[in-house]
């Protein structure tokens, strides 16, 4: 920590710098093509191997799971819904951080952004393989896990479009397939970079051909640029859109607890809040592993972490506002609902929950725990760990005591349950090492382009103050915003 | 998509060379010699360099892109196959009578339009930036040149092709030169020994 610049004050004059330690273009793009050059090391297969194994375990637990069926999980008669929709939403919730920081903060201008939106769009792509999962294994019969799509079959049926269940698959996989468009758009720049710099033939060919024998013509980035732009804003409408369609299925029903129009607002505000939590842990450790820590800044990481307490916040409102419409309503059912959630026999899960998510965050208050690797770092943990219990909750407590005393139960996980929890983490974490060992890290022509030296006007908006305004000569128009903006 | 063809003249043939290739040291020379060869009056030529710099367009004098109009048809064609499906499903092909409701739902249409209009805009984004850059286009003279390998590194060139009306090998490579080139040499239209690839861009 203490090696880098501090760049996280701004300056009395100009602004502070993205990344520091005097980065030119060359030596970017050697900082960043190395970790995909060299020889693998020891560190990536400590995290690499016992990831595979969790993904074993994965396969072994669903293996399982299409012989024996959904008896082999916890589930029971007023919980119909247990950890496979808990994983479901929390998965797609860790995704819509990537987009966030690939397309809102871009649409906004927010350049700090370019030196994680390549990571952070890497991970919700395997968040959302993640996700996709959980739908497809939890119907049971899996067989016909197709019915969920609108294909022509020998039935002559058709899915019932007016349902939020269907919404999801379309909302889901949309969002993946745009996802997975998005990141390699962003990708063929950087392809071509280690194209460019391979030394054997099979590297050649490989990334040559996923580069598409781009060369850095302008009148390529001209289209390129705008098609990237209008995915952004494709990608902002679209995220805002998934996790409310996801929140759809639990509010069109009519369960107390989950019947509440404030679902949607409250479920992207936490998907973004755990989904920067999970950026936060990856990038603490990817800054480390691969040295970049000049790259990804202090400042960045002190970014994340005010936007982990703004979402925080948000969330804890969505909490208390649940129990005050609870109590407004004059609705027996719903104020049983919450009364149950906060003093019944899911309690310590609803207080985990809150203890993670509403207390956790705050302490980002105080600048020193910001800029605090260590507590960045087991916030970050917590906050996973919290927003995964809201999940919890929201299905298991709502579920677990509904409308007649006589169909109450208690849902208790078994074995096979958690192995599919671990197992998920598997297969994100063996897509993401693997993502870390083969393809750069860090978006290397989008970050050149945050250098002070590919502003093609650097240093005229000074000549122009000192001159006293414009006089005319050779300086086109404004200076577009300085390279070191944001 | 196949691979898609240069935009080299039928009569390539006679050209030695695809054209001049210039190394420039920084973003500004950049633009200023951009300025400099848009307004010298050259047509055939391009500024390659290994991030987008910000406004080379109009320094090059190029047209903004059309593809926002390609994205808009797709998009629009994306959601309106998606409403016409669900309607469809609903009216004709699977009419289920749900709760007393009318078959033609339209509000419940929304969220299914919506992403499917979504993906056909997005699809059109990417597709239609391919299709106007020409990618993937595997193979390019520019590829000869073992100093382009810096295009996705540090450097910053411009290329004058030879089949622009006011190309010529001798003045043109002068005329880059003057602007400030840190280098500049001819580039090969043909491998001089044509037995595969000349290496470079795989």
């Amino acid at each position: 920590m203490a090696q880098s610049q501090d760049n996280t004050h701004e300056p009395v004059a100009g602004r502070a710098p993205l990344i520091v330690g005097g980065y030119d273009f060359r030596s970017l793009t050697e900082a960043v093509a190395e970790p995909v050059e060299r020889k693998t090391p020891i560190g990536w297969w400590l995290f690499f191997l016992p990831s595979l194994a969790m993904l074993g375990l994965f396969g072994v637990s669903i293996g399982w799971l299409f012989w024996e069926g959904t008896g082999i999980w916890g589930l029971n008669n007023p919980v119909n819904w247990g950890f496979a929709i808990v994983n479901f939403v929390f998965w797609v919730g860790i995704g819509h951080a990537g987009t966030l920081i690939s397309a809102i903060l871009f649409l906004f201008r927010q350049k700090w952004r370019t030196s994680i939106n390549r990571a952070a769009e890497a991970m919700t792509i395997f968040a959302v393989m993640c996700a996709l999962v959980f739908p497809g294994i939890h119907v049971g019969r899996v067989w016909v896990a197709y019915w969920m799509f609108p294909l022509p079959n020998q039935m002559d049926m058709w899915p019932n479009f007016r349902s939020p269940l269907i919404w999801d698959v379309f909302a889901v996989s949309i969002y993946g397939t745009v996802s997975l468009m998005f990141w390699y758009v962003g990708l063929i720049p950087d392809l071509a970079t280690i194209r460019d710099r391979a030394k054997t033939r099979i590297r050649q060919i490989v990334y040559g051909v996923f580069a598409l024998g781009w060369r850095g013509s302008h009148r390529n980035w001209l289209h390129y640029e705008r098609a990237y732009l209008m995915l952004a804003g494709l990608a902002t409408p679209l995220v805002l859109s998934v996790h409310s369609v996801v929140s759809m299925d639990f509010a069109t029903a009519q369960l107390p607890g989950w019947h509440t129009t404030i679902f949607p607002p409250y479920f992207v505000a936490g998907a973004i809040f755990s989904g920067f939590a999970m950026v936060m842990t990856l990038m603490l450790i990817c800054r480390v592993v691969f040295k970049m820590e000049d790259i990804i800044t202090m400042r960045h990481l002190e970014n994340m972490a005010k936007i982990m307490l703004l979402t925080g916040c948000m969330v804890g409102y969505a909490y208390g506002i649940e129990m005050f419409i609870a109590w407004y309503s004059g609705n027996p059912y719903e104020q049983f609902a919450f009364a149950n959630r906060a003093l019944g026999p899911y309690a310590w899960a609803y207080w985990i929950m809150v203890s993670c998510n509403v207390i956790t965050p705050q302490l980002f208050w105080i600048k020193k725990m910001r800029n605090h690797i260590g507590w960045l770092f087991i916030s970050s943990i917590l906050i996973n760990i919290g927003m995964w219990f809201e999940r919890f909750v929201i299905v298991t407590s709502s579920l677990h005591r509904d409308f007649l005393p006589a169909n109450w139960d208690y849902y208790q996980a078994t074995f096979w349950d958690f192995a599919s929890l671990i197992g998920s983490f598997g297969l994100f974490f063996t897509m993401f090492c693997l993502f870390a060992r083969f393809l750069p890290l860090v978006a290397t022509a989008e970050v050149k382009t945050v250098l002070p030296e590919a502003d093609p006007h650097q240093g005229e908006e000074l000549v122009r103050v000192v001159r006293g305004g414009g006089d005319g000569e050779a300086v086109p128009q404004a200076a577009p915003a300085g390279g070191g903006g944001a | 998509m196949g691979l898609m063809q240069l935009d080299v003249p039928e009569a390539s043939g006679g050209y030695r060379h695809y054209g001049v290739l210039a190394r420039f040291r920084t973003a500004k020379e950049l633009y200023r010699a951009c300025e400099a060869v848009r307004d010298a009056g050259y047509s055939k030529w391009d500024a390659l360099t290994p991030f987008p710099v910000h406004g080379l367009e109009k320094a090059m004098g190029l047209k903004p892109s059309k593809l926002p109009f390609v994205v808009l048809a797709t998009g629009l064609g994306g959601a309106g196959l998606g409403f016409g499906l669900q309607s469809w499903v609903h009216i004709m092909a699977y009419p289920l009578v749900i709760s007393g409701k009318p078959l033609f739902t339209w509000p419940a249409f929304v969220p299914v339009t919506f992403e499917l209009g979504v993906l056909g805009a997005a699809l059109g984004a990417v597709l239609g930036m391919f299709a106007f850059n020409k990618l993937p286009t595997y193979h390019h003279p520019l590829f000869r040149s073992p100093n382009f390998a810096r295009v996705t590194d540090d450097g910053l060139f411009i290329a004058i092709e030879a089949w622009d009306p006011k190309y010529d090998d001798e003045d043109t490579a002068e005329f880059l030169s003057g602007l400030g080139a840190a280098e500049v040499e001819h580039v090969p239209i043909e491998d001089p020994a044509d037995d595969g690839d000349g290496g470079g861009g795989a």
